[in-house]
C-alpha cells in the first residue's frame, strides 16, 4: 500500500504522460521474476537468431556411429538415436518454436481482433452471427480442435500453423468484442462521430488504440501456449514432420532410450519450460503495469 | 486462496512460486519424467498401461497415479492462481471488515463469507479446467498407453479415420455444452442477484 502511495504522489508532480511511462516501468521491472523472464527472452531470440553459428553440429545429419551417446565434451547433452547432437538440435530447434509462436499469434490476433471490433462495433446481427461463430469453435478444447484441424490438413510446419491459428482466434475475438463494447460507450467516440468520422477510422484508430492494453497482454501470455501446444502436437507426431528440430518431438523420440539416456527427453522438456515461464512471467508484469484492473482475467 | 490469506508471507511465496511452476510445466513431459522417476528409477510405480478397476483394483489404481497427478497439475496450479487474485479482491470489501469487527472467528470470515464471494471467477475457470482436462487426455493418454477417447482420437487422426474423428468431436463438444451449463446454473446459486429468465 505505502508503494502504491508513492507512485500516485510521483504521477501527481510530474506531467502525465512521462508519470504514465515511469509508473509502466517501474512496476514492470519492480519484480525479480519479471526481469528473468524478459532475460531469458532476449537470450531466446538471440538463440533463435543465432542458431547456425551457435549451434556445434549440424540439426539434421546422422552420424550413426556416434548415436546415442552419454553427454560429454563434444556432445554437451550427448547425441540422440541417429546420432544428431542434442545440443545443436534444442538450439535450432528454439528457432522452429519462435518462429511458430509469432507466426501463429499474429494470424490469430489479426483475425480475431478484426472479427472483434466487428462484433462489438456493430452489435445487433454481425455480433450474432460473429459471435455465434466463435462460441462453436470455443466449444472444443484448443488441443483437440488444432488436433482435428491439424488432421484434416495433414503434417507439416504451414499446416500446424494454420491449425493452432484458427484455435487461437476465438478467445482473442472474444476478449476484443468485450472491449469494444465497453470503450465504444465512451464520450470521445460520440465526439468523433459527431466531427464526422467514418465508422473503419472510428474503429481502427479511435477504438482500437484503447483497446490495446490487454490485447498486448493477451499476445505474450498467448505466444507461450502457443509454444506449448506446438510442442504437444509434436510430441503426439501430427506436428512438425520429423527432420525439422522441435522440442516436442525429441521428447517422443527420447521416450524409448528413457531408461539409459533420460537427457534426450529431458532437455529439451527444461528448454520448453523456461520458454513458456518467462512469456507467462513476461505477461504477467505486462498485465500488472498497463493495466491493474485485468488481474485474474487471464 | 491460503496465499491470498496470507499474503505477503513466505508462504504465499512459495506457493505462489509453486504454482507459477504448475502452470508452465508441459504436462506431457512431466509425464515422461515421472515415468523415468517412479516408474524406471524407483519402481514403485508401473510404468504405463490400463487395467479396468474391476480385474485389478490395486494395480488399477496405482496406474492411475502418474496420469491424474499431470492431468491436473495444470488446472490446479491456474486454479490456485485464480483463487489467489479474486480472494485479494474479496478480502478488501467492506462486508469482511464486518465480520472481522462482528468477532467472527477467522474460518467463519475465510469460509463463508469471502469464500463463497471469491468463488465466481474460480467457478469459471474451473468449468474451463474441466474442458481443458479433456482435451489434456488426449496427450496424457498417449504417453502413458491408455486406452481412452484420447487415443482413440489420436490413432483414428493417424489411420484418417473420419467418421471417428466426427463422432468424437461431437462427444466432445457436447460434453462441454453440458459442463458450461451447469457452471451458469451454479452462477445463480453462488450469487443469488444472478437470474435466468
Amino acid at each position: 500500500m505505502i508503494e502504491q502511495a508513492k507512485n500516485v504522489n510521483d504521477i501527481v508532480k510530474i506531467t502525465p504522460r512521462v508519470g504514465e511511462w515511469r509508473r509502466f516501468r517501474r512496476v514492470f521491472l519492480s519484480r525479480g521474476l519479471v526481469l528473468i523472464g524478459i532475460i531469458i527472452l532476449f537470450l531466446l531470440l538471440f538463440i533463435a537468431i543465432f542458431a547456425p553459428l551457435l549451434a556445434p553440429y549440424p540439426p539434421n545429419t546422422p552420424v550413426l556411429k556416434e548415436a546415442l551417446q552419454n553427454p560429454s565434451s563434444h556432445h554437451w547433452l550427448g547425441t540422440d538415436a541417429l546420432g544428431r547432437d542434442i545440443f545443436s538440435r534444442i538450439l535450432w530447434g528454439s528457432r522452429t518454436s519462435l518462429e511458430i509462436g509469432l507466426i501463429v499469434v499474429a494470424l490469430a490476433s489479426s483475425i480475431g481482433v478484426i472479427l472483434g471490433v466487428l462484433a462489438g462495433y456493430y452489435g445487433g446481427w454481425v455480433n450474432a452471427v460473429i459471435m455465434r461463430l466463435i462460441d462453436a469453435l470455443m466449444s472444443f478444447p484448443m488441443i483437440i480442435l488444432a488436433l482435428v484441424v491439424a488432421a484434416l490438413l495433414g503434417n507439416g510446419m504451414k499446416n500446424v500453423i494454420i491449425a493452432l491459428g484458427i484455435a487461437m482466434m476465438p478467445s482473442y475475438a472474444r476478449v476484443m468484442c468485450a472491449q469494444v463494447l465497453s470503450v465504444k460507450e465512451n464520450d470521445y467516440i460520440t465526439a468523433s462521430r459527431s466531427v464526422g468520422c467514418s465508422n473503419s477510422r472510428i474503429m481502427f484508430s479511435h477504438i482500437l488504440h484503447n483497446c490495446l492494453p490487454p490485447l498486448i497482454v493477451m499476445v505474450t501470455m498467448m505466444l507461450g501456449s502457443v509454444i506449448l501446444a506446438e510442442a504437444g502436437l509434436s510430441y503426439l507426431g501430427i506436428g512438425i514432420s520429423p527432420p525439422t528440430p522441435s522440442w516436442g518431438s525429441m521428447i517422443n523420440d527420447g521416450q524409448q532410450y528413457l531408461l539409459d539416456l533420460p537427457i534426450i527427453s529431458f532437455a529439451p522438456g527444461i528448454a520448453l519450460m523456461l520458454t513458456i515461464f518467462a512469456f507467462n512471467m513476461v505477461g504477467d508484469g505486462l498485465r500488472d503495469a498497463l493495466d491493474p484492473s485485468l488481474r485474474g482475467t487471464f | 486462496m491460503i496465499c491470498a490469506v496470507r499474503r505477503g508471507k513466505p508462504i504465499d511465496t512459495v506457493l505462489t512460486a509453486l504454482t507459477n511452476i504448475g502452470i508452465t510445466i508441459p504436462t506431457f513431459w512431466l509425464g515422461v519424467m515421472m515415468m523415468y522417476l517412479f516408474a524406471l528409477r524407483l519402481h514403485w510405480l508401473p510404468l504405463m498401461g490400463y487395467t479396468s478397476p474391476f480385474t485389478d483394483f490395486g494395480l488399477s489404481t496405482r496406474q492411475l497415479v502418474m496420469p491424474v497427478i499431470c492431468e491436473t497439475l495444470f488446472p490446479l496450479a491456474a486454479n490456485a492462481r485464480q483463487a489467489r487474485s479474486s480472494m485479494l479482491e474479496v478480502v478488501k470489501q467492506d462486508y469482511i471488515r464486518t465480520a472481522w469487527a462482528k468477532g467472527l472467528g477467522e474460518r467463519v470470515v475465510i469460509f463463508r463469507h469471502a469464500l463463497k464471494n471469491g468463488l465466481i471467477p474460480i467457478l469459471t475457470l474451473s468449468g474451463m479446467g474441466l474442458s481443458m482436462i479433456i482435451g489434456g487426455s488426449v496427450i496424457i493418454e498417449q504417453v502413458f498407453v491408455i486406452p481412452g477417447m484420447g487415443r482413440l482420437t489420436i490413432n483414428s487422426i493417424l489411420n484418417q479415420d473420419y467418421p471417428y474423428v466426427q463422432a468424437i468431436t461431437l462427444i466432445v463438444a457436447a460434453i462441454i455444452l453440458l459442463i458450461n451449463l451447469l457452471v451458469d446454473l451454479a452462477y445463480g446459486w453462488l450469487d443469488p442477484r444472478i437470474r435466468y429468465s
